[in-house]
């Protein structure tokens, strides 16, 4: 025990001092030149005294002092998750589909518009998922696709009228024409080069629209774009259709499962077929995917396009649900955004990329009430997260149950 | 002598302005197993990614089966039956084991053909069966070497290319993989080997070339290879 203690005190002490030498300069200089140390010194002391629990925990956990309580904790760790095994993985899905369902009855306005915002970024995280995590491109501009959804359909709709589920389909192709676009010139490089030249491709599509006055109307954005609608059959007085408006935040929120749902489904199928194989193949070794018959051109262009299209869709939502478009919605933190939310939950991980999109919107959200250290916080927490899981939340399975084999 | 499987012409290739091959001619016929050794950097892998078009030709041309195939893309050859087993393996890390073998048929379509062709490979070299859902990244070398040659196998080739197999490798491995190469080639696949281990090499095959800073200085069958006093003084340390 004590030298457990004496191997973990040197780096905890170090630690809390490097922590107080950067926390200082952020919370104690004040923009009118003066110094103030009480401050910082409060946080400090609170993060210190945290810090201590948990090594202190740690240390006893590690010496074998707290076996009383972790062995039986391991024990029925081990028969829950056993026991939840059990239960066939489809009942599982079952259970969450139905909660989702039912969740805008059981919540206020606040929760619902929490929950649009996590299945917005669900499809968006699940786009983007095709390109970094399955073809193992790192993309910093992909937001920009998720522009083009949402201009699309703000343009279409307020120029022409057209409605949101007739505009989705050509936001789709818009976004995806977008990925072609930048794909064909650029998937010739690899690694860091591709990373930068899609990090300038989103803010060249940001700045055209800010600055296409004529066509995007500039910073001052789009106005007045239609909500989602539905035509009833109605029998009053004669057959005749009826216009329905879906303004209420919980219809909206069934478009937007409706929308996640399908990219769900759609990326998982994707991620299993001959085409997912061959993105994997891309990503692991191109060349000798090459040398294996794999097209990675073209696999490389399908896999911006594809990524692009959720994006487009999720756009698309975007710009009906807010019924308003400007371009400070595509700037490069919303690319980052998605990007820490894809890594975080594990990259090629359908339910870990869920549950990141979750972790980086909820978190958020709760933390709001120390607004100030809210995002220190969860820059804190992702960075303890790429240390001790980083492969992510919940790291994409590798057993090779994939295909017809269902022996063992 | 049957018509050439292979014929490479008088072939140029460069990286930049560093000229790798300064017109390579060989020939391959059917049924072979031929040997390419030489120092370092003397162009034999580039001789093979040249190849299989992955560095381009400048000058000179490619036939196989008797159809010029300089310029094709790469992934156009494994379905012609050319395949290459790549030097330092380049097995898919983080795929399985199967997954990595069903990507060697990546062209091919019939499901039961393909599903057969994997209990083939398996029954070759049943370590792979064993891992069969382990990733390919954690393999021992060897097993990765046999991985790297049932991928390509899978691909039902008439001529594999093979870089560098016992690079790596103890020399136990080393005579294993050379057993299984003279077995696929006795089952009628023809085999370019570009080995540095040129004893072992030219033990194996029939006919030899041998690289020099990109061009070929020497071409023989692999038994007046191996007695020469130029050979043996060179590549073989003695």
């Amino acid at each position: 025990m004590i030298r457990e203690c004496k191997k973990v005190l040197k780096p905890f002490v170090l630690g809390l001092l490097w922590l107080l030498a950067l926390l200082w300069p952020l919370l104690g200089i004040h923009p009118d030149g003066t110094l103030s140390f009480a401050n910082a010194f409060q946080v400090w002391l609170y993060i210190a005294a945290v810090a201590f629990v948990c090594v202190f925990l740690y240390v006893l956990n590690k010496s074998g002092n707290l076996d009383f309580a972790a062995r039986p904790a391991a024990v029925l760790r081990d028969r829950v998750s056993e026991a939840a095994g059990r239960i066939p993985s489809k009942a599982w899905i079952g259970l969450l589909l139905g909660f989702a369902l039912i969740y805008p009855q059981i919540t206020g306005r606040y929760e619902q518009d929490v929950a649009i915002n996590v299945l917005i970024y669900v499809c968006l995280g699940l786009g983007l998922n095709i390109v970094i995590g399955l073809a193992g491109m790192l993309d910093l501009g992909y937001i920009a696709f998720y522009g083009v959804g949402a201009y699309s359909y703000a343009l279409l709709n307020t120029n022409f009228g057209i409605s949101f589920w007739f505009s989705l389909p050509f936001a789709a192709v818009l976004a995806a024409i977008a990925g072609c676009i930048i794909g064909y010139p650029t998937l010739r490089m690899r690694g860091d080069y591709l990373a930068i030249v899609t990090l300038g491709f989103g803010e060249i599509v940001r700045l055209i629209l800010n600055n296409w006055m004529t066509l995007t109307n500039g910073p001052n954005g789009i106005l007045g774009i239609d909500p989602p609608s539905f035509y009833f059959l109605s029998f009053d007085g004669g057959l005749s259709f009826e216009h329905l408006y879906l303004k209420k935040l919980h219809y909206l929120y069934y478009i937007a499962l409706f929308l996640a749902v399908f990219t769900i489904i759609a990326v998982r199928r994707l991620n299993f077929s001959r085409i997912g194989r061959a993105w994997e193949s891309i990503r692991e070794d191109e060349t000798a995917a090459e040398l294996m018959g794999v097209n990675t051109f073209l696999l490389k262009l399908l896999a911006y396009a594809m990524g692009a299209v959720f994006a487009g869709l999720a756009g698309a939502f975007f710009s009906a649900r807010m019924r308003f478009v400007s371009p400070e919605s595509f700037t490069f933190l919303e690319s980052a955004l998605v990007l820490a939310m894809v890594v975080l939950g594990g990259m090629a991980s359908i339910p870990g990329i869920i549950l990141g999109v979750m972790a980086l919107i909820v978190l958020p959200e709760v933390f709001r009430e120390f607004e100030l250290y809210r995002m220190l916080a969860v820059g804190g927490a992702m960075t303890v997260m790429m240390v001790f899981k980083p492969r992510g939340l919940i790291p994409a399975k590798r057993v090779g149950t994939r295909s017809e084999e269902k022996e063992g | 002598m049957a018509a050439p499987l292979l014929e490479l012409q008088d072939v140029h290739a460069s990286y930049g302005s560093i000229k790798a091959l300064k017109g390579i001619s060989l020939t391959v016929y059917p049924g072979e197993i031929v040997a390419m050794i030489g120092a370092n950097g003397a162009g034999k892998s580039t001789t093979l990614m040249t190849i299989c078009g992955i560095v381009p030709v400048q000058q000179g041309d490619i036939f196989y089966r008797g159809t010029s195939i300089k310029g094709t893309p790469p992934e156009t050859l494994p379905p012609l039956g050319l395949c290459q087993v790549p030097e330092g393996r380049r097995i898919f890390p983080r795929l399985t084991v199967r997954e990595n073998l069903e990507l060697g048929a990546f062209y091919r379509r019939e499901r039961t053909a393909i599903d057969r062709d994997i209990d083939q490979a398996y029954s070759f070299f049943p370590i792979l069966k064993e891992r069969r859902n382990q990733q390919g990244g954690t393999l021992s070398g060897g097993e990765q070497q046999m991985l790297a040659i049932a991928r390509a196998l899978m691909s039902r080739p008439k001529l594999l290319l093979m870089d560098e197999p016992s690079l790596g490798l103890a020399p136990k491995i080393v005579q294993k993989i050379f057993d299984i190469i003279a077995e696929i080639n006795k089952e009628g696949t023809t085999i370019l080997l570009v080995e540095q281990n040129a004893n072992l090499a030219l033990q194996t095959a029939q006919r030899g070339y041998v690289l020099e800073t990109g061009a070929i200085s020497m071409e023989d069958q692999a038994a007046t290879l191996l007695d020469n006093p130029d050979i043996r003084k060179a590549y073989l340390g003695e």
